[in-house]
């Protein structure tokens, strides 16, 4: 096999938008989403005399991150990008360049590997354009309709050093960059509506010890799923190149969703001159030690911490269990529910299992409610079956559980009312009472089905068998 | 700057490219002798030492220049689209894009 | 054509119509009148905008009627350079690329100046994106010197040096990037001031070079350049390099004259210029003497470097501002197969040659490989340039040159020479370079009947100096004229 003499090398890209009330430059909201074209003010839009003043809150978002990055975060600069692209309203975009804010930091991923962190610094985002005519494609479009809402809502980009070695590990950094960037608080960190967007910069070579190879450059990933495949897509292309004797070309590669390739980029007659230079316009950061140990001090707990943290509260429970947790946010209600006393194993069952498919209504749950609920399900009060249906119903519109389970007549059966049946049931099957107290497992499901049916579904089955044992003798 | 330096018709139209600019070959054979001149009346800085002086990009000197970040109002887009050269749908009409162009 | 005679100021403009000595509405149908009558040969105003200035003077009266304050400069007709927005009024910068574009909003200075009562009649020719030294290089054609309709007013703010010199207005806004206000100013015979970088916010002047562009006045006489002066600065939260300082309004006490002040007379500047302006700065050196002022000699080397610094710098800059005028947003658009297209049509036919020059010299210089050798260079003469005054000032409080190496040539001149052309601003360079205040004031005649400017340096924010010295020097015309 070919490939394995190969090692791929890859640096990630990813730009992740601030969750500021307001644009970088400008007092415009900064909301994804709207009506095209109501988030936007002379200044936003570029026209002619207008100027760019910075948002301060953007730097201090910035700042958290170099934080929680590792970073040493310094004093920087802002410069102009040149290119001209319609979604540009200035025709340049306002970056920084040689003095960034933050940088020399890395990120440790839950499996133990670190990976370096070049830079993070602070730039402004472009607006939206899509093509009219067919099914939206670039090419045979006959126009293009530009939307400058999210124009000069401010960016943080984060370069990776060239220290992935697999799209596996690509896709851990993505994930617990994307928590860490969230437990910060500085993005919401949404793949899916383009608040965070990840470029791949991918080259292979012949063994750990070999000089790195040409890269590409990978645009177009819009989730974790598209970064494995594109990855793995243009990993094996590279080789199938070398291999052939051909030689790798750097260039800007699209991902194609729906083949699952990479295509190269018309590649223009101006190998990209930016014509970079310090903006005019903005004067520096420079940050100081009293701000920069205020937001060191204020920055929340991340993942890493969160993680250790619920291990040492609740003891067990699988690392993958406790990594998912925290991604999602519901570490705290987690927690907030073991001091409530409830059972952590159900709870965590609950939450990854059921929950986590409403994240936003489960980060809401009330931890007494939901403490509540655990206990219900653990004394047996609920059936699994019932909890889940209650859970849905605490999800879906909020309430207490015990006023949930009664409404959906989950009352639970007094233990008096299941003897009485279970004794029916055993008087009306003598022989199957015989073969349970010989030990035969089968018949306890048989006697639990039975009592279920007679009792519409109200008994818990762990109460059932609890009789039955009790009867044995 | 040495001979080898001074700016080509090549480079001019290189660079008119990269301005977004169309010149005639006349426009371009001018402006060669024009940008000419003008860079090697600016020989007289490159004749000064100036290893050990930092750069000015701006008079006076300013740091930590910010707003807050507080919502002020937007403007009313029919104004804005109304002095558009193309608009359709609320929107800003622009002739096809190419891919590519970053 | 009589010149300036009878004409009342500025200063006893906003006064009389405060005392009701007369209305705004009169004083503005004056001005429209004179526009009318005047502006046909000089072609000083793109647009006249008469109907809104009557309504705005009829505001203005009733204020007066109900005993309130409209300001420093209540019904006080200004005119205003292209290049600075106000809303709903085209803006045009001289460029056919705008295409009688109307700014969604006001500039700063246009709000600063309504808040005072100032009555805005038109808009004033420049050379296209403010890039030249005669407005020839307008798109809407040359603006004529009111003293010589064969010459050129000088550039880029030559609309508004030809519109105040005329007597049309009393006042006009002028921008000034490498001396575009104190230029025309001296080709015209009247005062032009550039503040100190940062005093007056640029928010709403389209941007030609970021970090020279300040925005300043034009007056027949001192003391109304300082009530407009008063008007426009101040801090400015759209701009963030305007200065968040208190500047206290600006009051020259010319009791004392120039009395006890230091004045350098810079060697570097008066290399080149002609007999007649030498025999001027002689005249002013003895003047100044006699005041009570100590003129000296003094060198202040880098300058001689400026210019080429000023001709990366402005550019460079301006080949980023420019980029915007894509055919997109806003102004012209001359359509393409693509957008990529449309965007060098448009700007193909949009721009005139001298900012398609300037673009290209700008995008070369800060193109891969010839940033440090130009544009990284220039910025290294310009921290030079700035160690160079600072030194000097340690012995002098005020500097004192010509504005212009010659008066107002004609039209047509150096049209096809654009290093020549960029000669003419040698003098004024160096003070946008550093940031600092300069202006311009009248000085008498050469052989031609064409007026001479003198300029006063100042440092930063010592505005008042340089507006002091041009008012002992301007009592000069006084004397004589006794
Ligand atoms: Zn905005």
């Amino acid at each position: 096999m070919t490939e394995e003499r190969y090692e791929p090398v890859i640096g990630l890209e990813v730009h992740c938008e601030l969750r500021t009330a307001t644009k970088l430059w400008c007092a415009c909201p900064n909301e994804f989403g709207g009506e095209p074209n109501t988030h936007i003010c002379p200044i936003c839009l570029g026209l002619p005399g207008t100027l760019p003043v910075l948002n301060r809150n953007a730097v201090e978002y910035a700042m958290r991150i170099g934080t929680a990055l590792n970073c040493e975060i310094k004093p920087s600069k802002f410069h102009r990008k040149n290119y001209f692209y319609p979604d540009m309203p200035k025709d340049f975009q306002i970056s920084q360049y040689d003095e960034p804010i933050n940088v020399q930091g890395y990120l440790d991923l839950p499996t133990g590997i670190r990976i370096g962190i070049e830079r993070a610094h602070i730039e402004e985002d472009t607006g939206k354009s899509s093509h009219l005519g067919k099914s939206g494609r670039i090419h045979a479009a006959y126009g293009a309709l530009v939307d400058y809402n999210r124009a000069g809502v401010p960016l943080v980009e984060i370069v990776s050093a060239p220290d992935i070695r697999s799209s596996e590990q690509a896709k851990d950094y993505v994930s617990e960059l994307r928590a860490v960037l969230v437990a910060t608080g500085a993005t919401d960190g949404r793949m899916e509506e383009g608040s965070l967007r990840v470029d791949a910069n991918v080259s292979v070579r012949k063994g750990p010890d070999a000089p790195f190879g040409t890269r590409c450059e990978i645009k177009n990933v819009n989730s974790l799923r598209s970064l494995v495949r594109a990855i793995e897509y243009e990993i094996k292309r590279q080789i199938e190149v070398l291999e052939d004797g051909g030689r790798i070309i750097q260039q800007t590669r699209h991902f194609n969703e729906d083949t699952l390739s990479t295509v190269a980029l018309r590649s223009k007659e101006e190998a990209q001159d930016y014509r970079y230079f310090p903006e005019p316009d903005l004067p520096p950061i420079s940050p100081g030690e009293a701000w920069i140990n205020k937001v060191k001090e204020e920055l929340p707990p991340l993942p890493p911490q969160r993680r250790a943290k619920v291990k040492e509260i609740f003891g067990t429970g699988d690392d993958g269990q406790i990594i998912t947790l925290v991604e999602q946010d519901l570490d705290g209600l987690f927690l907030g529910v073991l001091s409530h006393g409830a059972d952590g194993e159900i709870a965590i069952r609950r939450l990854l299992n059921e929950a986590a498919s409403q994240i936003e209504a489960a980060r809401k749950l009330d931890v007494k409610d939901f403490a509540a609920l655990i206990g219900m399900e653990k004394s047996g009060k609920l059936s699994a079956t019932q909890c889940k249906a209650v859970l849905a119903e605490m999800l879906e519109s909020g309430g207490s559980p015990l006023q949930i389970a009664a409404s959906l007549g989950f009352e639970g059966m007094k233990s008096n009312e299941l003897e009485e049946v279970i004794t029916q049931i055993i008087n009306d099957n003598p022989d199957a009472f015989e073969r349970f107290k010989a030990g035969d497992e089968k018949v306890t499901q048989f006697f639990v089905g039975q009592v279920m049916k007679a009792t519409k579904g109200k008994a818990n089955g762990k109460s059932v068998i609890e009789f039955l044992e009790t009867k044995k003798s | 700057m040495n001979n080898e330096n001074l700016i080509t018709e090549k480079d001019v139209a290189h660079v008119a490219v990269l301005a977004r600019l169309h010149l005639s070959e006349k426009e371009i054979t001018d402006f060669t002798v024009q940008l000419r001149s003008i860079l090697e009346h600016g020989r007289d800085i490159t004749a000064l030492d100036l290893a050990d002086i930092p750069p000015t990009s701006g008079p006076i000197p300013l740091e930590n220049v910010f707003r807050e970040d507080v919502k002020g109002g937007c403007v009313d887009k029919s104004e804005v689209l109304s002095e558009a050269p193309g608009h359709q749908e609320g929107q800003f009409l622009v002739p096809p894009l190419l891919d590519g162009s970053e | 054509m009589k010149l300036s005679e009878q004409l009342l100021s500025a200063k006893e403009i906003a006064v009389g119509i405060k005392n009701k000595t007369f209305s705004a509405t009169e004083i503005v149908s004056d001005t429209l009148g004179r526009i009318e009558k005047l502006d046909g040969d000089i072609h000083a105003f793109l647009n006249v905008t008469g109907d809104q200035a009557l309504l705005r003077a009829k505001e203005i009266d009733e204020m007066v009627s109900k005993g309130e304050d409209p300001g420093i400069l209540a019904g006080v007709p200004i005119g205003i350079k292209d290049n600075i927005c106000t809303r709903k009024v085209a803006t045009t910068c001289g460029s056919k690329i705008l295409n009688e574009w109307k700014p969604p909003y006001d500039a700063t200075v246009i709000e600063k100046l309504r808040s005072q009562g100032a009555i805005v009649v038109g808009k004033t020719n420049m050379d296209e994106f403010a890039m030249g030294s005669s407005t020839e290089h307008s798109a809407f054609g040359p603006t004529k010197n009111p003293h010589n309709i064969k010459c050129v007013p000088g550039g880029s703010s030559g609309g508004s040096a030809a519109a105040v010199a005329s007597g049309m207005v009393p006042l006009a806004l002028g921008s000034d990037t490498g001396g575009s206000i104190r230029q025309p100013a001296a080709f015209c015979g009247v005062v032009g001031l550039k503040p100190t970088y940062g005093l007056v916010s640029r928010y709403g002047l389209v941007a030609f070079a970021s970090s020279l562009d300040q925005i300043g006045p034009f007056s027949r006489d001192v003391d109304d350049s300082v009530l407009l002066a008063n008007a426009i600065m101040g801090h400015d939260p759209l701009d963030s390099t305007s200065l968040d300082i208190d500047t206290p309004p600006i009051k020259i006490n010319s009791d004392g004259g120039v009395r006890g002040l230091r004045i350098g007379l810079v060697s570097e500047f008066l290399e080149g210029i002609s007999p007649e302006i030498s025999e001027a700065i002689e005249r002013a050196c003895k003047y100044l003497d006699a005041g009570g002022g100590q003129v000296e000699s003094c060198s202040v080397p880098s300058v001689k470097q400026s210019l080429s610094a000023y001709y990366l710098i402005a550019p460079a800059e301006a080949s980023s501002n420019l980029a915007r005028f894509d055919g997109v947003r806003f102004g012209m658009r001359v359509d393409g197969k693509n957008a990529e297209e449309m965007m060098v049509n448009t700007r193909t036919a949009g721009f005139g040659d001298e900012v398609k020059r300037r673009i290209m010299l700008g995008t070369y210089a800060l193109s891969a490989g010839y940033y440090d050798a130009y544009y990284g260079s220039a910025q290294k003469l310009r921290t030079l340039v700035i160690r160079d005054f600072e030194s000097v000032y340690q012995k002098f409080d005020v500097l004192l040159s010509p504005t212009t190496p010659t008066t107002a040539f004609e039209i047509g001149a150096k049209i096809d020479d654009p290093l020549t052309m960029y000669l003419s601003d040698v003098c004024t360079i160096p003070t946008n370079l550093a940031g600092h205040p300069a202006i311009s004031v009248p000085f008498g005649y050469d052989s031609k009947g064409l007026p001479i400017g003198l300029q006063v340096l100042a440092p930063a924010l010592k505005d008042d100096l340089t507006l002091k010295v041009a008012s002992y020097l301007e009592s000069a015309r006084e004397n004589a004229n006794d």
